[in-house]
């Protein structure tokens, strides 16, 4: 897994520095996405990403979540090591698979995140 | 319409002799624009109706919802025509509406009744619900072409930007490029511009006005085009045509893109290239239907506009298989609109084929059928003014993968023509594009145009990965085997 908020060179998460869903702004505009529809998120909660903490808004999916987060790689291939996270949204790629509290294999796209999940990626 | 969690009549996942208890009269798989405006029409007519999807709510591809989580104060802000979605949610009637529901095969029962599988939920219950008719609206997935550096992280498709947005209110990137053809790039682009993402160019491979006469032909889209034109003017974003993104490049991660000015057939032009700089591509070149049911069925398919394979049907959306029907993208790719329209025909054919009596239109809504006639032909010249061009081909390298799952280059596809591979076919079994994950759903068609050819309709056995115990299970159920 790897982000544009910091990612060791093993590929994995490093540090814990704080990480927001989504609600952040385009720079000199001040739109979000959040602004645009006028959201008021109920209270999130966190899963645990190969131990690092991601916040969620309850009903946002694995894959969506670790995007927001900046972590957009999450599983590496068989033969070429390449790193791969999100391309098709909607469950066709098979691209962004992860492992769920163990369960392996879930497309992280379609998967809902639910309070205490433990995602492992590979 | 009921939550999906009260009880319903199912065949049960090991529900023996169950089957004729609860059956429904009609099963649709879909709840996007199609499914749902067919499933409002029939319930209203008193028939016992099931959606599935396999989404977490309805709405399919264009009307994808938020989550309540959000209590967004404006949910419509990000759609075009929310009054439209609203309708039909609240026409479902009496239909139950069965979500997280993925629908992995469907076959004939003995008594010319419908089997649904499903894998219900993350943790993958499998069900069976039963039909005595059924509708496929599956939609569609975005369509990819391979080129360099399409599989760094950051390259997505531009269907997938709008899930993210639409879905999960997530910005695909903070600088994003749009590229590919087609007109569905354009709202791709607004809507990462209206939630505040730089939108750092809009490139169509096709002329920027391609579907200019079309549009002039038809004032509502001429207007739609227009005001999608002045938004991204508002936003500054820089839109192009005769551009293609050629490559992706980055460390790991994307950080840049070359585009290049391309003919007529998307052939690069000498020298006409330049750098953007970007976090995230998102890139579609059109859609292609999803059509692993009906292809189960052995339901016939037909050709588009474009030579892809869509599933043929009567003007009732009737499919060549009795008692299947399909409406929306899987009979062509039209849009919301038409998929919506295509609904309700099957809907209206689905009540008067159930209660036998002829397909009668709504006597308040005469023009239904002179409106599908326009929408189809809208569609039609869609499709011609934004075709795919052969030069694709000449963006690749050796080693730019052709199927990203069991990471097959061009190289060993060219090697696998080179040994004779003449067909797709051939190639597939000797080089193994599309054997991987995804069943050559996204390189398919790249291979099918490599060989020459047309892509052919899908022939998967399962639509849906599903554990070997399951098809077991399915396969010791003898009631539900073909007569
Ligand atoms: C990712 C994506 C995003 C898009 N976004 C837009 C947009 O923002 N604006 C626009 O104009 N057009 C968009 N489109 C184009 C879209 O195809 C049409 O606008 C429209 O949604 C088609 O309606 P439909 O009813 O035919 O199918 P869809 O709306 O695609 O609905 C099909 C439904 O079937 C479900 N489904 C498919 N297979 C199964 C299965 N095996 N089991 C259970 N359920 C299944 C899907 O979950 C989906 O909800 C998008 C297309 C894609 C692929
Ligand atoms: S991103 Fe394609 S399956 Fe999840």
């Amino acid at each position: 897994m790897s982000g544009v908020g910091g990612s060791g060179p093993d590929g994995r998460v490093s540090g814990a520095s704080t990480v927001r869903n989504g609600d952040e702004g385009g720079g000199m505009s001040g739109a979000s996405p959040y602004r645009l529809v006028g959201a008021r998120p109920e209270p999130g909660f966190e899963v645990r990403v190969d131990g690092r903490p991601v916040p969620v808004v309850p009903g946002q999916t694995v894959g969506a979540a670790l995007h927001a987060a900046g972590i957009r790689t999450w599983r590496t291939t068989r033969f070429g090591d390449r790193r791969r996270g999100l391309f098709c949204g909607i469950g066709v790629c098979f691209d962004c698979l992860v492992t769920v509290n163990g369960v392996e294999n879930l497309r992280a796209c379609l998967t809902e995140a639910r309070p205490g999940d433990e995602v492992t990626t590979s | 319409m009921t939550a999906h969690d009260t009880p319903t009549p199912d065949a049960g996942g090991d529900g023996v002799g169950e089957r004729a208890v609860g059956r429904y009269d009609l099963v649709i798989v879909g709840a996007g624009p199609a499914g749902l405006a067919a499933a409002g029409v029939a319930a209203r007519a008193g028939l016992r109706v099931a959606v599935l999807d396999a989404g977490a709510r309805i709405g399919g591809q264009y009307f994808r919802q938020l989550p309540e989580g959000f209590r967004a104060a404006r949910p419509g802000a990000l759609h075009h025509g929310f009054s439209r979605f609203v309708r039909l949610r609240d026409a479902l009637g009496d239909a139950d509406i069965l979500l997280g529901h993925r629908v992995w095969a469907v076959e004939r029962g003995p008594g010319g009744g419908f089997a649904v599988h499903c894998l219900e939920g993350r943790e993958e219950r499998a069900r069976t619900v039963a039909a005595a008719r059924l509708l496929i609206a599956t939609g569609a997935h975005d369509r990819v072409l391979p080129f360099p550096g399409w599989d760094l992280p950051g390259v997505m498709t531009a269907g997938a930007a709008q899930a993210l947005l639409k879905g999960n209110l997530v910005m695909a990137g903070r600088r994003v490029v749009v590229a590919g053809t087609g007109p569905f790039l354009l709202p791709v682009a607004t809507s990462l511009a209206a939630a505040g993402a730089t939108v750092a160019g809009v490139f169509e491979a096709g002329g920027r006005f391609a579907l200019a006469p079309q549009a002039l032909a038809r004032p509502g889209k001429a207007a739609e085009a227009l005001a999608y034109g002045y938004r991204l003017a508002r936003h500054r974003v820089p839109y192009k045509g005769g551009r293609a993104v050629v490559a992706a490049h980055g460390d790991g991660e994307l950080t840049h893109v070359t585009v290049a000015k391309v003919d007529a057939d998307w052939r690069p032009y000498r020298g006409g290239q330049e750098t953007i700089e970007c976090d995230t591509l998102a890139v579609g070149y059109g859609f292609v239907p999803q059509l692993d049911l009906p292809a189960q069925l052995g339901c016939e398919t037909s050709r588009d506009a474009a030579g892809g394979p869509v599933a043929r049907v009567d003007r009732h959306m009737r499919t060549s298989v009795a008692g299947v029907y399909a409406a929306g993208e899987t009979t062509g790719v039209g849009g919301a609109d038409l998929a919506e329209l295509e609904g309700v025909i099957a809907g209206r054919a689905v009540v008067a084929d159930a209660l036998g009596t002829p397909v009668a239109g709504d006597p308040a809504d005469p023009r239904t059928e002179a409106r599908r006639r326009r929408l189809a032909g809208f569609a039609r010249a869609l499709l011609r003014a934004y075709p795919v061009g052969d030069g694709w081909t000449s963006w690749l390298h050796d080693d730019t993968l052709i199927c990203r799952c069991e990471e097959v280059p061009y190289g060993r596809v060219k090697e696998a023509r080179d040994l004779g591979a003449a067909d797709a076919r051939s190639i597939k079994l000797l080089a193994r594009p599309g054997m991987g994950w995804c069943q050559g759903r996204i390189c398919g068609e790249a291979v099918a145009r490599l060989a020459g050819e047309d892509p052919a309709p899908p022939r998967r056995p399962i639509a849906q990965p599903v554990s070997l115990g399951d098809l077991a299970a399915m396969d010791g159920r003898d009631e539900w085997k073909e007569t």
